[in-house]
């Protein structure tokens, strides 16, 4: 018996496309559209190795639960279940015991603390094959990071089983939102991806939009309004100092993102009227124009091999998705379907655009293939905009403004089958939300 | 209530706007701006928006805003109307500079409303451009969906939130 292996959607999708190879033996799920049954866990409270380790002993292996079930792939046995009870990391894992519960996987950990710093081990079991899957592994830091340490574990454990590389060791940059629509305050904050350890990077003296990572996750770009006009600033998270990119008197610059290198910005800016695109070196500040038509051009993004960008344009009369050389130049319209596409934002693996679209009323989250083709629509709301792609493509995050003058915005998340729609909790509300990479 | 507001008042506007354009009547030598003092001047109170000088005047009585249809930016003809008493009030209060703010309703992407009310924001800057107000007196910004002034999600409060606002800077205060 081996561990069920889940197979992500997407790569049901490719399968489809090219007919499916079912995967062989009657032990492995196949999670086809529509049909999935998560994969039944167990994590029994960590071991705490030593006396001050007994609360984030449980706290740790509480945070490894959340995570995995946030993905909708897994479903928790609650401890009440047990029979075996795991009293040490090292003893021997009773599998029948397991089996009996039908946990399939069985996360156990240690944890050590002495002083600030924290130690946690991990192994996790494949139960019905009676056999450890991977090595334990152990991560050190300190106890301040210790939900950190927890979304490792997580992530190996999702990783091994899904063999796809996890994101929970990730945060999210985001417009925090209060008052009503006639009197928004917005302010950038910075928080875990799960909504835990919120912090605020702005005031809300002036209206900022937008927030976008850097690829290596310690600066944020972003719009605001401080100046009195849109201008781009470019925020350093670590110590919270920001700096404007230059632009010209009377023009507005505005949906910025950086390239993979990190090194160029490309964004909108708008002269006379007309919004064209253009990239800027962060630190000379010399720009290109890449478009020059009398059109709206905005909300660029890079494939992540930094040779091509996807952009929306209104050049066609409505608003579409086009994709272009990172230079400029001919540009290839993409998306066909009834309605408006805007906000592409090319996928970390390459391979899929995800979009907002609207439609007879409704707004939609979608992806589609680079070359239009496959177009999903994963959510369907009065207002949902602005998606952003967790670090292993497989779980895109939004905004959901509702409708009427109590209308607010809220983040959520859906993976890219359209399952597991959730909201993100945050303390305010949330738009504009920008995921990073996986932490190093 | 602005645009209630508006349409009465307005004949007023373009009765001033007459006697002061001085590309229009000052061949004739007919003294505008004393003209326009002396038809107007019995009984306002200064400042008030019966005061053809004041910034209330300018907003109330001329409007300082048009509105757009769904996805447009170009000017309507009653929005060319205002622009006219616009134009007008900003050549005879020349201490002014203004600053035309493009908004959009909340139906659309945030980028793309920037964009858009930015058309709409230069489409009231080339308008007034070309009725004489020199254009290094006007700035233009979008704020795309981000400043509605009504909150509803219906078409009643979408119509009042695309638009593009003159708003005065600079000038005497009293």
């Amino acid at each position: 018996m081996s561990i069920r292996i889940l197979t992500l959607c997407l790569a049901m999708i490719v399968a489809v496309a090219g007919q499916v190879q079912a995967q062989q033996g009657p032990l492995r799920i196949e999670i086809t559209e529509g049909v999935i049954e998560p994969l039944p866990f167990a994590v029994p409270s960590f071991q705490p190795e030593s006396a001050e380790a007994g609360q984030l002993a449980n706290d740790l292996a509480r945070v490894v639960a959340q995570d995995l079930i946030g993905t909708g792939l897994f479903r928790e046995i609650p401890a009440s279940a047990f029979i075996s009870t795991v009293s040490d990391f090292n003893a021997e894992v009773q599998y029948a015991d397991w089996k009996a519960i039908n946990a399939q996987a069985l996360v156990t950990g240690a944890v050590n603390v002495s002083g600030n710093n924290l130690t946690v081990k991990f192994r996790l079991y494949d139960v019905f094959s009676g056999a450890e899957l991977g090595d334990g592994l152990q991560f050190s830091g300190t106890t301040d990071g210790w939900r950190r340490m927890a979304h490792k574990v997580a992530d190996a454990v999702y990783s091994r089983i899904t063999g796809e590389s996890g994101y929970f060791d990730s945060r999210v940059v985001y417009v925090s939102e209060t008052g009503p629509k006639d009197a928004r305050k917005k302010r950038l904050a910075i928080m875990d991806y799960d909504g835990a350890n919120v912090q605020f990077l702005t005031d809300s003296s002036a209206i900022v939009l937008a927030p976008r990572f850097s690829p290596s996750g310690d600066r944020v770009l972003y719009t605001s309004y401080e100046s009195g006009f849109p201008r781009i600033y470019v925020l350093d998270i670590g110590s919270v100092q920001r700096r404007v990119l230059e632009s010209a008197d009377g023009t507005m610059s505005f949906a910025p993102r950086f390239s993979p290198s990190g090194q160029t910005v490309v964004f909108s800016l708008t002269q006379g009227g007309n919004t064209d695109i253009y990239t800027m070196d962060i630190n000379s500040g010399q720009s290109v124009r890449l478009t020059n038509t009398p059109s709206i051009e905005t909300a660029p993004s890079f494939s992540p091999d930094g040779s091509k960008i996807v952009f929306e344009s209104d050049r066609s009369g409505t608003q579409q998705l086009y994709v272009m050389p990172a230079t400029g130049g001919e540009a290839t319209r993409i998306s066909f379907g009834q309605g408006r596409y805007g906000t592409p934002v090319w996928s970390p693996r390459g391979d899929l655009v995800a979009f907002t679209k609207q439609n007879a009323g409704r707004f939609h989250i979608g992806v589609m293939r680079l070359d239009g083709s496959e177009e999903r629509l994963l959510t369907a709301s009065f207002l949902d905009e602005g998606p952003t792609w967790a670090p292993n493509g497989r779980v895109i995050m939004f905004a959901r403004e509702t409708q009427g003058a109590g209308g607010s915005s809220t983040l959520y998340s859906v993976d890219i089958s359209g399952r597991n729609l959730r909201p993100v909790p945050t303390p305010e509300g949330g738009s504009d939300p920008s995921w990073s990479p996986l932490q190093k | 209530m602005n645009r209630i507001l508006t349409v009465p008042l307005l004949i007023a506007t373009l009765g001033l706007a007459a006697c002061t354009d001085p590309a229009r009547f000052g061949a004739d030598g007919t003294g505008a701006g004393a003209g326009s003092a002396n038809a107007l001047n019995g009984g306002i109170v200064p400042g008030s928006a019966s005061d053809p000088t004041s910034p209330a005047y300018f907003q109330q009585t001329i409007g300082d805003r048009v509105l757009f249809a769904v996805d447009q930016s170009n000017l309507t003809p009653e929005g060319q109307i205002t622009l006219d008493g616009q134009a007008q009030w900003l050549l005879s209060n020349p201490d002014y500079q203004a600053v035309i703010e493009g908004h959009a309703d909340e139906q659309g992407t945030r980028e793309y409303n920037v964009a858009l009310g930015a058309r709409r924001a230069n489409a009231v800057r080339e308008y007034m451009v070309s009725k004489g107000v020199p254009g290094s007196r006007m700035r233009v910004v979008s704020y795309g969906k981000e400043r509605p002034i009504e909150i509803c999600s219906e078409e009643s409060c979408y119509a009042k939130n695309r638009r593009a606002v003159t708003v005065l800077a600079g000038g005497l205060t009293s």
